[in-house]
């Protein structure tokens, strides 16, 4: 007995040795980034892999006055908050519409957002230009959000809905003898318990609209509009190789969302799982 | 009563109404005229779009080299990314389902990578491929990683594998753990080795969580669009141009939005048909505890 308590207990701290190796090398590009973020632009090309000669904060400074960071930073945020409030609360009322009244307009409407969820987004992208432009929202923040809560509306209703149906038809007779009526069931007792899953959504939505560089490439153009993604591929066409000045930029760029996954990972990594457990 | 129902349709456009239009918006009628530009030679500007049947479609098939290449590409490039993601994920996963003290912080580790976009991690691995590797040097690190086709093809796999795995894995714990923990150790008191316990018990019982990785790694990997855009924008000479990047240069840099559409449209039709394949395959073989 005593043997195999030993036996397992060294095995464990070898797999645990094993894990701690592959986790760095995980790390190492992050090593590289970090590193060379702060060397001028000589030390970079002679030395990537080692440690800096010296430290030049300066490239920071300079990365920030490029790209306009708080400026795509705060487009960002904007556009990502909006959208993930307007889509989830939207897609709420619908999931819960949609499984309360089981007519034949919400049935064909349920099948054919889950129908839709196979659609890649290339295969709408080039019309989506033109129908965006006729509806004279073409380079606005808020024509992109638009295209979010569309887009990201077939996904939003399938995983809400999964989860209105399990709750149960008793809560709303509660509601009604108490005299409240459809809004007040659905904001006051529906909601509140439909929390958990909002959370997963949101956070599903956050990953998405947040990294997402291809629809806000096609809806904005001009500078002041440009989220995170857009303004760093902007320049990176302008400052090619310029590592300098890149590489604190590219720090710059995921700076927000590792600090938001460090801080949330706890509900990050549980909605993931329930999220895709109901997938 | 009239009134009755008036109120109830009313209150019904409410719940549902604003996520229909968006919907309808955003998605149906773009689609359908997508579908539509398909059999025109529309070039975006132009307020015409004349029809001309089947022509791009029978060009894409006959006269689009490059097109077929990013398909193959896209191909393997999926199979690829979808076995080792899974793989590594699984892997991972096995190891940190054991009460080991360092947990969750590699938990946190292993996914850290996915928060990130693909568009700057391309970015940040194009600086490792290009310097970071070769001042380490060697036969392996000092290989001209951007500058193949072949090197080219497994630098965004590599990526791919890195970005991903860890958010397979999270979603293999949360499977592994659901596993009832009297079935292993019957299995066990039964004499079955540790081999058998995985082949036997653990997989089959994790087929759900199987079903849903697959899912995703396929549906990333064969829309790769934004790591191949900021790693190799398609290069060397169009060796690694996926399907979603040879339909955005179709559109957007030459201007031809009717052929575009076209290729859009088989993109969409061998990505539904891959989805329903793959989830009928893999619904078929899950088990109930």
């Amino acid at each position: 007995m005593m043997n195999t308590v030993k036996k397992t207990r060294s095995s464990y701290l070898m797999i645990e040795m094993i894990l701690l190796l592959v986790g760095l090398l995980f790390l190492v590009p992050f090593y590289f980034l970090l590193v060379n973020s702060v060397k001028g632009f000589g030390d970079i090309l002679t030395n990537a892999a080692g440690w800096p000669e010296a430290f030049v904060w300066h490239n920071y400074a300079q990365a920030w006055q490029k790209t306009h960071f708080l400026t795509s930073f705060g487009n960002s945020l904007l556009i990502t908050v909006m959208s993930n409030l307007l889509l989830a609360l939207l897609c709420a009322m619908a999931a819960y519409r949609m499984v309360r009244r089981d007519t034949w307009f919400n049935r064909v409407l349920y099948g054919t957002f889950v129908a839709a969820m196979v659609i890649p987004f290339q295969s709408l992208m080039i019309p989506l230009v033109k129908v965006v432009s006729t509806l004279g929202v073409m380079d606005t923040r808020t024509g992109l959000i638009l295209c979010y809560l569309g887009f990201g509306a077939p996904i939003t209703v399938f995983l809400l809905h999964g989860f209105v149906k399990t709750v149960p038809f008793s809560i709303e007779e509660a509601g009604r003898v108490d005299g409240s009526g459809t809004f007040g069931i659905f904001f006051r007792l529906i909601l509140p318990l439909m929390q958990p899953i909002i959370v997963t959504v949101i956070i599903l939505n956050t990953l998405w609209i947040w990294n997402d560089y291809l629809m806000p490439s096609l809806i904005l153009q001009s500078p002041n509009n440009r989220t995170i993604p857009i303004a760093t591929y902007a320049f990176f066409g302008q400052f090619t190789k310029q590592w300098d000045l890149a590489l604190p930029a590219l720090v710059l760029g995921i700076a927000p969302v590792v600090i938001f996954f460090l801080a949330m990972q706890k509900y990050i990594i549980e909605g993931i799982a329930q999220g895709s457990v109901k997938g | 009563m009239h009134q009755k129902r008036v109120l109830n349709r009313l209150t019904g456009f409410i719940f549902v109404g604003p996520a229909a239009i968006f919907f309808f918006l955003i998605v149906a009628i773009p689609f359908l005229l997508g579908l539509y530009y398909s059999f025109t030679s529309w070039n975006g500007i132009s307020r015409h779009a004349e029809g001309i049947g089947l022509r791009n479609y029978i060009h894409i098939f006959t006269k689009d080299p490059d097109f077929i290449h990013s398909f193959w590409f896209t191909a393997k490039f999926t199979l690829l990314g979808v076995i080792l993601t899974n793989i590594v994920g699984f892997i991972l996963a096995y190891l940190l389902t054991r009460p080991l003290r360092t947990r969750n912080f590699m938990r946190t580790v292993f996914f850290m990578p996915h928060v990130i976009g693909g568009l700057l991690l391309g970015f940040i691995w194009q600086f490792i491929f290009v310097k970071g590797f070769s001042s380490i040097g060697g036969p392996f690190f000092g290989l001209p990683w951007l500058g193949t086709a072949s090197t080219s093809f497994w630098a965004i796999v590599i990526v791919f594998v890195w970005q991903n795995s860890g958010y397979l894995m999270v979603i293999y714990i949360s499977s592994l753990n659901a596993i009832p923990k009297s079935l292993i150790e019957a299995a066990q008191v039964d004499g079955a080795s540790r081999g058998q316990v995985l082949r036997r018990v653990i997989v089959p019982m994790v087929m759900p969580g199987i079903t849903v990785c697959l899912f995703l790694a396929i549906s990333w990997s064969f829309k790769l669009f934004d790591l191949n855009l900021s790693l190799t924008k398609g290069g060397p000479f169009k060796a690694t141009e996926s399907v979603a990047l040879n339909i955005y240069n179709e559109a957007f840099n030459i201007s031809r939005f009717g052929m575009g559409s076209a290729k859009a449209i088989i993109f969409f039709l061998v990505v539904a048909l891959i989805s329903i394949l793959q989830v009928r395959a893999t619904k078929s073989r899950e088990v109930e505890a």
